[in-house]
């Protein structure tokens, strides 16, 4: 049987990989968003495994609602991008620089 | 037990926002009084359900326990939605002005107030996520509405890209608290915790949980989209943002920390600390460089912030109404600061840059009369409600030995002063570059004079508002 520890182990890094991939990334606010999507699934990970090893269904219920949250999450985050680019002809996330202070 | 009846206040605001948004659908577009009319007889019928359902005496809770009506979500509830409804008198005729979708609009800023409502009443981790996705969401939506803004869409996008960035932290850190305690309710992670609070995964999943606390706040040093949304955004939203989140995400901070992991109190105050000290400091140093006035406005916002996790980390229940009683003044205060600049706005102009407020005296006494004392509250000088504000979270943390950052909030809030003062000297010495007087209409003109007088009557009479924020931590 897989121990709980690998399971989170595999969260976290697929956690860290998205919150690199948020900062490190300078070309495309689509990878940003890929990203996110991504950080949420790696949470739902440590939902299931938790769930599972605590007999507890609560944590399943809750995945399935950030599943649908970030459906939502996703479709105001590109809807952002259309306008972002109908306004910029852009979406180079280097070029977001005209709110400084 | 499903005890439905509790959720009336939000099922009602639900429905309404289902009508506004579909009426939308049937009305013209010259007939824009609709969507406002119908908003605002909405949150007064929800503030009347809240205080009528309002129970006498303890704690009532609804579905299986996931939705607590206490005695600190009606205090917050009814602030949040008096603050909504000043909100939107304000910014009615700027979002006219600009041609914004009227009936989006309202329908997007009511249902921020229905998560923020929803946030208040949550008594699991759950609830709490999908009221505050509700808010934020439609946060989001409510940065890009003007379309044709470059500017806006920008800021849409960075304030998207960090508060998810948030939610995701905090859902982290909600995942390991599951984990650690086996429990999504406040109260029974709070009975499984004690004994238990220095396990690794508690201590993490409370650090990713203050973290997205943080973010939503505006906490330093997590502040960085509160200048850029406020200046981005247009200039009604910023005021929706600077006013009722703010009540939204002390009662989320208190939930949290409070109700959930105040087991964990020594781990959270050391990380509370850090956070207060950074928004004070970094707040009120670089207000001093802004030129723009909304910018001024967001890191005046962060370093107000500070002031309300002092009370919180206090620990005690002084703290917490004194945290409570700074949030609410501070939605009241902000509130009547950007109402000004929206009144002044005409003719699809933005009052932005500092210069602007230049003779507004001449122009107008009575604004210039009520944006000095919003200022001064600001600043914190008696008689008004900001000084008792900062007096009360003061008190609260000098009672708990840390007298060192009382000290330093003090020193802080001299610093701020100064660009505090520097607006006023700029209102009523300085000539007006067009001596044009503001023109405003009269339910506006009423409204932001009430808010100045408010300002200066909770100042002398804080008991009104104090009685309730004290009685809400008491039992």
């Amino acid at each position: 049987m897989i121990p709980l520890s690998h399971y989170l182990t595999l969260g976290a890094i697929l956690f860290g990989l998205s919150i690199a991939g948020i900062f490190l990334n300078r070309k495309n606010i689509i990878i940003i968003l890929m990203s996110i999507e991504l950080m949420l699934l790696a949470v739902n990970m440590n939902f299931v495994a938790f769930s599972y090893y605590l007999g507890d269904t609560a944590g399943q219920v809750f995945v399935f609602f950030i599943l649908t949250v970030a459906a939502a999450e996703a479709a105001i985050g590109l809807a952002i991008l259309v306008v972002l680019f109908r306004n910029r002809g852009t979406i180079n996330v280097a070029d977001l620089d005209e709110l400084q202070g | 037990m499903n005890n439905i009846g509790l959720a009336t206040p939000e099922i009602f605001l639900l429905c309404a926002i289902c009508v506004i948004l579909i009426g939308d659908l049937f009305v013209s577009e010259d007939r824009r009084p609709y969507a406002y009319a119908l908003s605002q007889v909405s949150l007064l019928i929800t503030l009347f359900l809240t205080w009528t359902i309002a129970p006498d005496s303890g704690d009532v809770s609804a579905f299986s326990g996931s939705f607590v009506m206490d005695k600190m979500s009606v205090v917050c509830k009814s602030w949040i939605l008096i603050v909504s409804i000043g909100v939107f008198l304000y910014s009615r005729d700027y979002v006219n002005a600009r041609k914004i979708t009227n009936g989006e609009y309202y329908t997007l800023a009511l249902s921020g107030v229905l998560g923020m409502m929803i946030m208040v009443s949550s008594s699991t981790m759950l609830t709490l996520y999908l009221g505050l996705e509700l808010l934020s969401l439609s946060l989001y939506a409510l940065v890009a509405l003007n379309r044709k803004d470059a500017r806006s869409s920008e800021a849409a996008m960075k304030y998207f890209v960090l508060g998810a960035l948030a939610s995701g932290a905090l859902l982290y850190g909600i995942s390991m608290v599951y984990g650690a305690t086996g429990s999504l309710h406040f109260s029974e992670i709070a009975a499984n915790l004690a004994g238990n609070e220095n396990s690794t995964a508690a201590v993490f999943g409370l650090a990713f949980v203050v973290v997205g606390i943080a973010f939503k706040f505006g906490a330093a040093p997590f502040h960085m989209w509160v200048p850029d949304v406020y200046d981005g955004a247009p200039t009604s939203v910023a005021l929706y943002i600077s006013a009722a989140p703010k009540i939204a995400a002390f009662a989320l901070a208190i939930r949290f920390l409070v109700d959930g992991l105040i087991t964990a109190h020594s781990s959270w105050q050391v990380m509370l600390i850090v956070l207060a000290v950074l928004s004070l400091v970094l707040g009120n140093i670089i207000a001093i460089a802004q030129v723009s006035f909304k910018r001024l406005l967001a890191y005046s916002t962060i370093s107000h912030v500070g002031f309300i996790l002092m009370g919180i980390l206090a620990g005690t229940n002084e703290g917490y109404s004194a945290a409570m009683f700074y949030a609410i003044t501070y939605a009241i205060t902000s509130m009547g600061a950007f109402g000004i600049l929206l009144a002044m706005d005409r003719m699809g102009v933005d009052i932005n840059l500092l210069t602007d407020l230049r003779g507004l005296f001449r122009r107008s006494p009575v604004y210039a009369a009520v944006m000095m004392v919003l200022l001064i509250s600001m600043t914190g000088v008696p008689p008004t409600v900001g000084f008792y504000a900062k007096l009360a979270v003061l008190k609260a943390v000098v009672s708990v030995d840390l007298t060192w950052l009382a000290i330093i909030a003090v020193l802080m809030s001299v610093v701020g002063a100064f660009y505090y003062l520097r607006v006023i000297k700029y209102m009523f010495f300085d000539e007006p570059a067009e001596p044009t007087p503001v023109l405003a209409a009269f339910d506006v003109q009423v409204g932001l004079t009430l808010n100045g007088l408010a300002v200066v009557w909770f100042g002398i009479f804080p008991g009104m508002i104090m009685a309730a924020c004290v009685a809400a931590f008491a039992g």
